[in-house]
Order: structure tokens, then C-alpha cells, then sequence
């Protein structure tokens, strides 16, 4: 049973503030669905709880399980059981899948993993997410496609077994039977050891299978609105623009004023009268 | 007196960086001369022909100047070293008739195991002579010659003198003279007509005593329709005064025939390294040199590939590593005098902690090397802001058919590769080494696996602690 609690969290990056004073707490069981129009910090949020360097903490805390995961490096938090699915998945050159991969549980391990229990692990993971058999040989997404990149993130998710797992835009880039395959896999490993679920996505498709238990709109850098599963069936419907309106707020201070993006990724037809 | 009291405190950090103290049996004393020569030549019972080729290499190093590029090298003192170091009586047949100490070491380096393993014969160099030789009878029975250099003189003259010094003349440049005036010890190979060897040869060289000048020849001769890959490593103890290391590689491939060199030169940091390897090639053979440079605090090596037959081929994967102190000057020459040869180098640099890499390298197409390609990449991965890399390339091309491709980059470890490995719970020391052994990847993945592991290792023991 893990909780991670994040109070007060203020982020800037390059000294612009994207968060401020945000609070969330996500337990193990919780599926935490996390709305936004672009650009007001969703992926700074999931970006911070890794602690990627480009992020600046400048208020608040965020605790898993009573320890300070802002004191702890990134790896640290990776070993105290953090996970994040990138949106963009880097390439290491050279580094093979497999190498990779045994080296991350071997890092979470007294002892290092027996080649034949590893590769049953990973064989597995590749077999369920429908990858290449030779996924294990290649070069750490390196050629990889947009889906193949995302689906191999849930394939180390699946290795690594976190208990806090963050999922940014893993559906992005999946073709209908993938964002299925993917769905079921996380489904699968959360109903062995259920997760804290932290999952942004644009996607009314992709919560219908992970069925949140919580969701949150996110909006200039704080949550304006929590709710549940009916919540994103109005967004997906209507747009952010109700939103907008019943909180007073005046979208264009967006500082990043990216939201006709949104018409490509969200439901057809959702915002035509906002933008 | 024990040599032990030299290895300075760093030496724990250097796995072979161990030594166990004098057991020479003979040496010619600090300096050289034209007596140090001759009492070489006269130890060695050689011939009289060797011996004035030795006199004559001595005469031209003595005249020759310093390369005109590359590291300096004018603080090298050649008067300050020991060229000859006769470490026991004779060569041993068996490897129980091995001194202790000497077996000790290599017990260390696990050549007995590596050898069971998978090697196809072992020539051990320790000091200036082969002391341990052994060939599996498959070898023997297809008629290969795999001896050290010292006794293929004795036992194959006429097919000795026909190549030796053919290929890398003492006049070639003022290491290869030094060479040619001291030579002791090295590998002699004689793949005959149509055989192929399925494993490995392998030799290992091994600098014990201080200050102690080591300078093997090697001759491979490859004939028709022959393949053989031979493997030499290199691993030395640390001394507190510099050692110098000028070996000269000649290989003769012939028509249709194969050879793959592979060396990781891991010289301890106080060693300096000036060698001379050069390939010739005759039509549609194929020469590989697959070279590591790792240890050594100058390093000058450009394996050499003259491709004379008409598609004959030359490749050339190699890496450099320099550290603290280090100056790694290495590269490839691809020299192509026929039409349709071909040639491909690829090579890797890795600067840190204010270590010095240079890539230069050679290639000419000349006026009869019609329809030639050369493919050249070079690319260095510096770590920190004190180390430095430059690339020297020469593309040469006198004719209007042929094709030479150069590429090269020089870049950071990027810091979104290290989070994105740390997120997955490696920390930075380990996602770094991570990325460096994927970087080289291209060089490790030509290597035997049980070479390949032990880099992986050296380089780890190197990298630990290392990057900030």
C-alpha cells in the first residue's frame, strides 16, 4: 500500500511558473485520470514527481509513503517504486533492450536476476504488449515508431512493477488495437499488484478501458476540478469551454495559448465553438 | 630489490596493474648501443643478415627525427630504458614447466581458462621472449605456423626473410627503426593455401620490469583462399617511470584470403605506445584491424591497410579512451592502389577527465584505384570540459571514379539519456557508463564475447566514480 501526496507544489521552468500550489494524493488502487487543455502543466506535474532536472521545485512538497521524494535523485525515486511512461521516449544508441532492462531491476535487486528468470520476465512482457520477439536484441528505441516507443514503456512498467506509475500521453501514438493491448496490460499488472495511477491523456477511448477512479482538470497550472468517470464524458463532449466560463477564467492567460492543438487529439468536433 | 615498492597507490584502480618484483635472468643494462645490439643478435644466435639489419635500424633511429606530428614525444629520454630482459632460460613447452611467478600472473589474466575455452593456441609474451607456447594439434595438423617471432627465424628462414621488414622498412619512421634494431619476441603466422581457421589465435604481451622497453614484431602471413583471426591483448603493471612500447605488425593477405587483427591495447597509464601495423592486401582479400586503445599515457597507432589487388578490402573499427594524463593519437590508413577496392574505418573516441584523443587518419585513392569507395566515421563522445578531441583527416583521391565519404561528430553525453536511463533506477555513474558502452558498441560487438565482457568490466572499473 503506497501513497503518494503531493501538497502546495509550486514549478517553474527557465524561471516561468507552470504549477502552482497544486495538492493531490493518489493511493494504491487509484486511478487518477488527469484532464487539461495543452500546455497548463500536466506533463510538468509527472515530469517533477521523476524529477527531471528541467523542472524547479519552488514550493510545496511531494511525499511517498511519509519520505521526501524531492530530496531523492531520480533513480532514487525509480527504486522507491516511481514510474513514468514518457510522452517521448528517448533513444540510447548501442544499448540494447535487454541490457538495459536487466541493469534496471538489477538496480532495484540485492542480488542480480538469474538470465533465465530475466528473460522469461521479458519474453512475457514482450508477448503481452504484441512487440517484435526480437525487441529484447534491438537498440533501446532506437528506430523504434511512435507506437513501438510507447508500448515498450508499459513493457518496462511491467518489469520494473512500481507502485506509484505515471502514464504521460502513453496512449498518443497507439493505433486502435494497440491503445487495447496497452490498456489490458496495465490492467493486468494493476489487478496483480494494484498501482497509484497517475494517467494523462486526451482521450475519452483510452479511460474507458482504465476506468479512473478520479479525475482532474488541470488548467493554468492548478486542479480547478476534480470529479469522476462522468467528467471526462462531459469534456469529451463539450469541450473545456464550460469550465472556463463556470470559473471565471479567461483562457487566453494561458501563457501557452496551444489549446487549437486540441482539435487533433481530443473527440471530433468537441471544440469547435471555443477556439 | 622489489618491484612492488614502485606501483604507486593509484595501482589498485588498474586491475592488472600488479607485479611480481625482479625475476630477471638477464638483461643488456640501461641504454643502447651498438653493442646492446649486437649482444642481442648473439644471444639470439641469429643470422648475420639479422644482424646488420639490426645495426642498420639502430643507425637510422639514431638519425631520424621525431614525427613531425602527434603528441610530443621530446621528453622521451631513449637512453633512460632496458631493450633486452630475458626473464627465463628457454622457452617452455608446458605450461607446468612455467616459472611460478610468471604462471601466477597469467593465472591472474586467465589465459589457462581462456585458452580451454576457446582459444586455438596461446603464445604468451613476457618481458622479451615467448616463455609459454602451446597449439592445439588442429592447428598443427593443417599445416598453420603459429610460433613467437624469435623462433620462426631459427626454424623458417627462407620463408622469415622473404617478408620480414618488406612491408614496414626500418626506414618507414623512427619507431619502426627502433623496432627493427631491438625487436624481441612477438607472434609469427603462416595461415598455408585454403585453410581456414574457425577459432581465434591468440597472444598475450605483458611488460613486467620497470622502465623495461618492449618491442615485438609480428609477421602474419595470410596466403590464398586463407581466413584467420588473431587476437592479441595487452595488459602491463604499473611502474612509477615511464615504459616504451613500439611494436611492429607486418600481415601479408593474399588473394581471396582473410585476416581480422584484433588488439585492445590496455597499456598502463605510464606506458608510451609507438606502433607501427600495416596490412597489404592483394585482390579480393580482406583485411580487418579491430583496435582498442584504452590504456597507455601516449598513444600513437594507426593500423594501415594497402589494398594493391583489385577489390581488395580494408576495415578499420577502433576506439580510444583517454583519461587523466592520457593522450591517445590513433586513427586508420587505408591506402588503395587498385581499382574496386574498398575501404570502411569507423572509429570512436571517449575523452574524460582531461584526457586527449585525436582521430587521424589517412585515406588515398590513387590514380589506378578506379571505381574505389571509403566510407570513413568518426565520432567522440567527450565528458567533461578539461578533455579535448580534435579530428585530423586526409582524404586523398586522384582519380574521377572514385567515391570517399567522410562523417564526423563530436558531442556530450546528453543529459536527456542520462534521465531518461535514472528514471528507470540506474544511477548517474551507471547510466553514464551505460551510454558510453552503447557509443562504442560498434568496436565491442567485432570483439570474441569473453573480450567483449572484459572491456565492458575495464571500462566500468575506469568509469566508476568518474563523471560528476
Amino acid at each position: 500500500m503506497s501513497t503518494l501526496e503531493i501538497k502546495d507544489l509550486s514549478v517553474s521552468v527557465n524561471d516561468k511558473p507552470i504549477l502552482s500550489n497544486l495538492s493531490l494524493t493518489v493511493n494504491s488502487g487509484e486511478i487518477h485520470a488527469l484532464m487539461g487543455p495543452n500546455g497548463n502543466g500536466k506533463s510538468t506535474l509527472l515530469s517533477t514527481i521523476m524529477g527531471d532536472p528541467d523542472y524547479t521545485v519552488t514550493h510545496g512538497s511531494i511525499m511517498l509513503d511519509g519520505k521526501d521524494v524531492l530530496s531523492m535523485s531520480v533513480d532514487q525515486r525509480s527504486k522507491a517504486g516511481i514510474f513514468l511512461a514518457m510522452q517521448y521516449p528517448i533513444e540510447i544508441p548501442g544499448v540494447t533492450n535487454s541490457d538495459f532492462l536487466k541493469e534496471a531491476i538489477n538496480a532495484r535487486r540485492e542480488s542480480p536476476i538469474r538470465l533465465f528468470e530475466f528473460y522469461r520476465l521479458m519474453e512475457g512482457a514482450i508477448h503481452d504488449l504484441k512487440m517484435k520477439p526480437d525487441l529484447a536484441h534491438r537498440f533501446l528505441n532506437q528506430g523504434f515508431s511512435g507506437g513501438e516507443k510507447k508500448r515498450n514503456e508499459i513493457v518496462q512498467m511491467k518489469l520494473l512493477k512500481p507502485s506509484i506509475a505515471m502514464l504521460d500521453e502513453t496512449d498518443s501514438g497507439l493505433d486502435v488495437d494497440a491503445l487495447k493491448l496497452v490498456a489490458d496490460a496495465i490492467l493486468d499488472l494493476h489487478q496483480t499488484a494494484p498501482m497509484g495511477m497517475l494517467v494523462v491523456s486526451h482521450y475519452k477511448r483510452f479511460y474507458d478501458y482504465l476506468h479512473p477512479s478520479h479525475v482532474h482538470v488541470l488548467i493554468n497550472g492548478s486542479i480547478i476540478l476534480s470529479g469522476e468517470k462522468d467528467l471526462i464524458e462531459r469534456i469529451d463532449s463539450e469541450g473545456y469551454d464550460w469550465i472556463y466560463r463556470q470559473y471565471g477564467i479567461d483562457p487566453s492567460n494561458n501563457g501557452k495559448t496551444s489549446s487549437g492543438l486540441l482539435g487533433t487529439c481530443a473527440t471530433k468536433g468537441a471544440f469547435n465553438g471555443n477556439l | 630489490m622489489s618491484n612492488n615498492q614502485h606501483v604507486y597507490d593509484g595501482a589498485d584502480h588498474y586491475k592488472y596493474g600488479f607485479s611480481d618484483g625482479n625475476i630477471s635472468v638477464f638483461n643488456t643494462g640501461i641504454g643502447l648501443n651498438d653493442d646492446v645490439v649486437k649482444t642481442i643478435s648473439s644471444l639470439k644466435h641469429e643470422p648475420k643478415w639479422m644482424l646488420d639489419y639490426r645495426l642498420k635500424s639502430l643507425h637510422h633511429f639514431i638519425n631520424r627525427p621525431l614525427p613531425s606530428f602527434g603528441p610530443k614525444l621530446d621528453d622521451i629520454d631513449f637512453d633512460g630504458f632496458t631493450y633486452f630482459n630475458r626473464a627465463a632460460d628457454k622457452e617452455s613447452a608446458n605450461w607446468d614447466d612455467v616459472p611460478e611467478k610468471i604462471k601466477n600472473t597469467f593465472d591472474t589474466l586467465g589465459i589457462p581458462q581462456a585458452e580451454r575455452d576457446f582459444l586455438a593456441g596461446v603464445t604468451t609474451q613476457y618481458d622479451s621472449e615467448a616463455v609459454y607456447h602451446n597449439m592445439l594439434d588442429e592447428v598443427k595438423e593443417k599445416g598453420v605456423i603459429f610460433l613467437d617471432t624469435d623462433s620462426a627465424l631459427k626454424q623458417y628462414p627462407e620463408l622469415f626473410q622473404k617478408y620480414f621488414g618488406t612491408l614496414v622498412p626500418y626506414t618507414d619512421n623512427k619507431f619502426a627503426a627502433l623496432n627493427g634494431a631491438v625487436w624481441s619476441g612477438g607472434s609469427f603466422i603462416y595461415v598455408p593455401k585454403g585453410v581456414t581457421l574457425e577459432k581465434p589465435l591468440q597472444s598475450y604481451f605483458r611488460i613486467n620490469s620497470a622502465n623495461m622497453g618492449q618491442f615485438e614484431r609480428t609477421l602474419i602471413i595470410v596466403d590464398d583462399d586463407a581466413h584467420v583471426h588473431y587476437v592479441e591483448g595487452c595488459t602491463a603493471p604499473i611502474y612509477s617511470k615511464e615504459s616504451l612500447h613500439a611494436a611492429v605488425v607486418e600481415i601479408f593477405v593474399g588473394k581471396h584470403a582473410s585476416c581480422r587483427y584484433s588488439t585492445i591495447q590496455n597499456w598502463s597509464d605510464n606506458i608510451v605506445n609507438l606502433v607501427t601495423k600495416r596490412a597489404s592486401v592483394d585482390a579480393y582479400g580482406s583485411m580487418e584491424w579491430i583496435d582498442g586503445n584504452i590504456g597507455s599515457a601516449i598513444n600513437m597507432k594507426y593500423p594501415a591497410c594497402i589494398l594493391k589487388g583489385e577489390h581488395a578490402n580494408g576495415y578499420c573499427v577502433s576506439i580510444a579512451v583517454a583519461s587523466r594524463k592520457q593522450k591517445q593519437d590513433a586513427g586508420a590508413k587505408m591506402i588503395h592502389l587498385a581499382p574496386y577496392t574498398t575501404s570502411t574505418i569507423i572509429s570512436k573516441s571517449v575523452a574524460r577527465l582531461g584526457g586527449e584523443t585525436n582521430y587521424r587518419g589517412y585515406v588515398s585513392h590513387g590514380p589506378h584505384a578506379d571505381h574505389a569507395r571509403s566510407k570513413v566515421e568518426c565520432d567522440t563522445l567527450i565528458l567533461d570540459d578539461i578533455s579535448r578531441s580534435d579530428t585530423i583527416p586526409t582524404n586523398i583521391s586522384t582519380n574521377q571514379t572514385s567515391t570517399i565519404e567522410h562523417e564526423a561528430t563530436v558531442s556530450k553525453i546528453s543529459e536527456d539519456q542520462i534521465y531518461y536511463l535514472m528514471s528507470r533506477g540506474l544511477t548517474r555513474d551507471q547510466a553514464t557508463q551505460m551510454i558510453i558502452m552503447g557509443f562504442i558498441e560498434p568496436f565491442t560487438k567485432e570483439l570474441p564475447m569473453e573480450y567483449a565482457v572484459e572491456l565492458n568490466q575495464l571500462l566500468k572499473l575506469d568509469m566508476s566514480g568518474s563523471v560528476g
